[in-house]
């Protein structure tokens, strides 16, 4: 068992066979997310982004939102309620297109000071959203499982 | 990002414990990384590089300072691989009971 305390900045990054519009598309639109996300609707849209997961709905803000570039917003564990009471921590989407049609897609969670269940949470969140995301956009199928 | 990359980059015991290093905190700098290991500067960032370059670490520049940050979707990737949903959770068990059975022996 680790007895590892959860990093207050992370950092999570995959290769993506896909445009850098497609991705864009993928992290903002509810009928990709909900095939990725653990089922959440996310929709980026009027400088919010909306979740909704079952019957639990909130949203945080955007901080900053250069499509299909870069995305900033907080970040709200309001899925659970231990963890929806830890202070907002921030999640930026870094989107770079390399050479030979791959996107270099990298995540960081971060100023997660105030939140350490939440980072503890989103560990292994992070890297199951991350792989899910590519094997969606690469095969048109969600991950199995 | 080919997983013969991945495979490549760990299997080195010294490209290991850099990500083990990185396991226990994230976001050190190469003089940090260095101090702890029994090797040249450059020894140390060729190594970097590999994992760099397979996508199991990932730098950021902080103010002056460059850190390095572990990345485990590659990882993940070859677990979701061979591993699905149905045989992940007996897979789980086994893990959990060698772990069980060796830490308390």
């Amino acid at each position: 068992m680790s007895t590892i305390t959860a990093q207050t900045t992370q950092v999570y990054s995959v290769f993506i066979r896909a445009t850098p519009e497609q991705i864009w598309d993928a992290i903002t639109k509810p009928e990709f997310t909900e095939r990725y996300f653990f089922g959440a609707r996310i929709e980026v849209r009027d400088g919010r982004r909306f979740s909704a997961i079952g019957d639990t709905e909130w949203d945080e803000e955007v901080l900053e939102a250069e499509p299909p570039k870069r995305l900033v917003h907080g970040w709200t564990s309001a899925y659970d309620a231990v963890l929806a009471a830890e202070e907002p921590s921030r999640v930026t989407w870094e989107i770079e297109p390399q050479d030979g049609g791959v996107t270099k897609l990298t995540v960081v969670h971060d100023r997660l000071e105030g939140a350490p269940k939440t980072a503890e949470g989103v560990a292994g969140g992070w890297m199951y959203v991350l792989s899910g995301l590519k094997t969606l956009l690469e095969t048109g199928k969600p991950l199995a499982g | 990002m080919d997983d013969d990359q991945v495979f490549k980059a760990l299997a080195d015991p010294t490209r290991r414990h850099l990500l083990d290093r990185l396991f226990e905190r994230d976001g050190r700098t190469l003089t940090e990384l260095e101090s702890e290991l029994e090797m040249t500067r450059f020894g140390v960032m060729k190594h970097l590089r590999v994992l760099e370059d397979a996508g199991l670490v990932v730098t950021r520049r902080e103010g002056r300072e460059k850190l390095h940050f572990l990345n485990p979707v590659p990882i993940r990737l070859i677990h979701n691989r061979w591993i699905d949903k149905y045989t992940e959770h007996r897979v789980a068990a086994l893990a959990d009971l060698k772990h069980e059975l060796e830490d308390t022996a």
